[in-house]
């Protein structure tokens, strides 16, 4: 085994061409950005029924998935798991980017982005989405003083762990305040549920481990490094177990739901009468984000190569988006009631089922913000020492098939 | 030093005895209607963002309606007027607040919500190339930048 | 703070000024309210409770006076597209599940005692005026639409396009959210809202408007006399506004 020695990737002509598709993302998001900016979301599919749309979705996984990123480096600092440590910085990197990405598109929605300083000076502490700025502004701040902890020489083991702790708390926190975002809101069926919060904790540890997968695989691949399929292999199983914890999750909200009948209504609509969401739901989010990763990595011959951890790693992403999509939107596309006990018409839509097209600007939007997240973990793979230029299984502890 | 300058001021002393007693390129504030203010407009020039905020936030948090600087208080005053006549909006450049703005390159949000003339104006005509483009797709929106029609 | 006191100093002679111009331009008799005539009011009255007592037997079906009274005052018409035009009042009809019983009704902002949209507002741009009107300060609102989703009743609405040729007593602008003000330029100088007007004017008075906390007034006598409910009585918002004969 060699000493772990971390290194700039070095600027190929594919990693420059992968740099200039991104970039060319980023611009189409500016651009959307300026037409929906001068027109208003009028031009988008967002309408007073859907008021947060598919640039939400994009932003809420990226947001969800930035904290997952980041535990790869709390098992190696926080449990002690050395094999994840040559990939702790990555993962710091990955968090701060995914989140950077997320936040992008969420400010760049708003209907005012040009009050962006408003929304960081004004502050309404009764409300979890102000606590939200706080959590995710001071997530970067903790994320790169543990990035520089780990980076610096000569730093006592004690800092990277204690920074590494904080760093994880810091994180259940900030998933948890994303979760409650929905699971506070007392006036929708489909949200007010305090299982939101750690519903989306558990999505947060499979969504982010996908794209860690996804990421370092890429990174690897454009930099000609080697990267041990034993590694893989083992990050694929942990993803399996995570997506499991994320059905379990879904599970309970949903068999709650159903024991209460003033639920009734929505848990009908999502499980069996909602058309899309309905599909989206067990094709998209159990089937195609939960058994099927999950049957890939235990198949007995699949399962034993690191192609099926990244297929896996492809679905639990899609997955997420379709649980996401259905969470967020078909929350909102399902009728509040008015009064108990009666139904209600109106020329405004009251009593039905709203209808939502996602429009290009949303897409666009939506797809820069992923953009801008790549770009940036590319960005600090480039200038930054943060990966290393070995990760065969031989050194990193990783084989599979020592183990059994 | 002196040398670099005396030309400098040369230059603007002759600018100015040629525009009168200022330069062109100073803003031609618009002559308003009403008394003058009692404070003097020096006064007001330099501070009525701050009385307008103050005053804004009384009048919707407080219900204080006893204020003393409004927009719409402006325009009972401050009002701009074309060749035909018509009251002009935000959207020209002789309207009073773009008078003093455009010069100090500084932009003014309030219109976005409040109007930029009186009640009973009718200012849909100026601000058409606001509201009229609903174009349905990004594609005919990008074409029309392309054009330079933007 | 210092500039803050200085706007206040200045105010305060401006007060002065301001009362000199209203009696040196205006004609006698004539009150000016922007320049503190003796209509205006200094400040909410916090021992008030604003509130509308809707009776939905006197409200016909196919009258709609009070929404166009309120698009009138407030100038919020739209474009015709009915899921992304402004709603600040809308007609609803209610139909009882069990025995079909019909009634219609307006639905606007409810003037919450516990607004959840003024909970969850991440700037404070939601706020609740001591006399209980709930208000959007568009001057902080970042169009986020988290107080949309917080909303029970959907009386928000998030303004969609560009606008122009506003109310200069109801300002309005894309990109920030607003809904019903209970016609507060009017209250404030001692009117009634556009829609209990217009209702009253259509011959229905099926609107009636005062102060919840005074028990003389005539909405709380009728409250204290009949039967009424707010809408979702389950989330305890402690509603200003109130329906009877559902």
């Amino acid at each position: 085994m060699e000493r772990t020695l971390y290194r700039e990737i070095k600027a190929t002509g594919p990693l420059w061409q992968a740099a200039v598709w991104l970039g060319l993302f980023v611009a189409a998001m500016l651009a959307s950005v300026v037409y929906v900016e001068h027109h208003g979301h009028a031009v988008t599919g967002m309408t007073n029924h859907v008021v947060w749309g598919l640039p939400h979705v994009f932003a809420i996984f990226l947001i969800v998935a930035a904290s997952g990123a980041l535990n790869v480096a709390s098992m190696a600092s926080v449990f002690d798991k050395t094999q994840y440590k040559p990939l702790a910085r990555l993962s710091g990197v990955l968090a701060m980017a995914l989140l950077v990405g997320g936040l992008a598109v969420l400010v760049l929605d708003l209907g005012r982005p040009d009050r962006l300083l408003v929304a960081m000076t004004t502050y309404n502490f009764r409300s979890i989405f102000a606590w939200n700025v706080l959590l995710y502004t001071g997530f970067l701040g903790i994320v790169a003083v543990y990035l520089f902890v780990q980076m610096s020489r000569g730093m006592p083991p004690g800092a990277i762990r204690s920074m590494g702790t904080l760093a994880f708390l810091w994180r259940l926190a900030l998933t948890t305040g994303t979760g409650s975002i929905f699971g506070w809101l007392v006036a929708r069926p489909g949200y007010d549920a305090a299982i939101m919060a750690p519903l989306f904790i558990a999505m947060s540890f499979s969504f982010g481990l996908a794209v860690f997968i996804l990421v370092l695989t890429a990174l690897y691949r454009l930099a000609g490094r080697p990267l041990g399929a034993g590694l893989v292999i083992r990050m694929g199983r942990l993803l399996a177990i995570f997506a499991a914890l994320v059905l379990y999750f879904t599970a309970v909200q949903h068999l709650t739901n159903l024991y209460a009948a003033e639920h009734a209504g929505i848990e009908a609509f999502i499980l069996s009468e909602g058309g899309m969401y309905t599909a989206l739901f067990w094709g998209g989010q159990v089937l195609i984000g939960g058994l099927i990763p999950i049957a890939m990595i235990y198949h007995p011959t699949f399962g034993k190569t690191p192609q099926a951890a990244r297929a896996a790693s492809v679905c639990v992403v899609l997955g997420g988006f379709a649980q996401l999509y259905v969470i967020v939107i078909g929350g909102q596309v399902y009728p509040m009631e008015l009064f108990p006990g009666y139904a209600v018409t109106s020329g405004f839509g009251d009593g039905a089922v709203a209808a939502y097209q996602p429009r290009w600007p949303e897409l666009l939007l939506g797809l820069g913000g992923v953009a801008i997240s790549l770009l940036a973990t590319g960005l600090g793979a480039k200038v930054l020492r943060i990966l290393p230029t070995n990760l065969s299984d031989a050194n990193t502890g990783s084989d599979i098939g020592q183990e059994g | 030093m002196v040398r670099l300058l005396l030309p400098l001021v040369l230059m603007l002393a002759a600018g100015m005895s040629a525009a009168g007693d200022r330069s062109s390129l100073w803003p031609d504030v618009p002559k308003a209607t009403g008394a003058p203010h009692a404070e003097g407009n020096a006064y007001w020039r330099k501070h009525h963002m701050e009385m307008m905020r103050h005053d804004r936030d009384l009048t919707m948090r407080d219900g204080d309606r006893m204020i003393a600087a409004s927009l719409k208080g402006c325009f009972d005053c401050h009002t701009v007027t074309d060749e035909t006549g018509a009251t002009v909006t935000y959207a020209s450049e002789k309207h009073f607040c773009r008078s003093c703005h455009d010069f100090a390159a500084v932009k003014v949000d309030c219109f976005m919500c409040h109007r930029s003339t009186p009640d009973g104006v009718d200012e849909t005509v100026d601000h058409a190339a606001l509201t009229d483009r609903r174009a349905g797709d990004i594609l005919a929106y990008l074409r029309a930048i392309g054009e330079g029609g933007e | 703070m210092t500039r803050i006191k200085g706007a206040e100093l200045s105010r305060r002679d401006f007060l002065r000024s301001g009362a000199a111009v209203a009696s040196a331009t205006l004609a006698p008799g004539v009150t000016l309210i922007a320049f503190g005539g003796s209509q205006a009011q200094a400040a909410a009255d916090a021992g008030k409770r604003w509130g509308l007592l809707i009776d939905a037997g006197k409200c016909d079906a196919d009258c709609s006076a009070c929404v166009s009274a309120c698009r009138d005052e407030n100038g919020w018409g739209g474009h015709g597209d009915a899921d992304r035009d402004a709603q600040w009042i809308r007609k609803v009809t209610l139909q009882h599940k069990a025995t079909g019983h019909e009634t219609t009704m307006p639905v606007m902002c409810q003037h919450c005692a516990e607004p959840p949209c003024v909970d969850v507002c991440p700037t404070g741009a939601s706020f609740k005026r001591v006399d209980g009107i709930v208000l959007v300060d568009k001057h902080t609102c970042i169009g986020c639409r988290y107080c949309m989703m917080a909303c029970p009743f959907k009386a928000r609405s998030f303004v969609h396009e560009p606008v122009v040729n506003q109310k200069s007593h109801a300002p309005r602008g894309q990109g920030t959210v607003e809904s019903c003000t209970l016609c507060v330029h009017r209250v404030d100088a001692g009117g009634t809202p556009a829609c209990v007007e217009a209702c009253a004017g259509a011959g229905y008075e099926a609107i009636l408007f005062g102060d919840l906390n005074d028990p003389d007034s005539q909405i709380s006598k009728r409250l204290a006399e009949y039967p009424s409910a707010a809408l979702r009585p389950d989330l305890n918002l402690g509603q200003g506004v109130r329906y009877a004969n559902l």
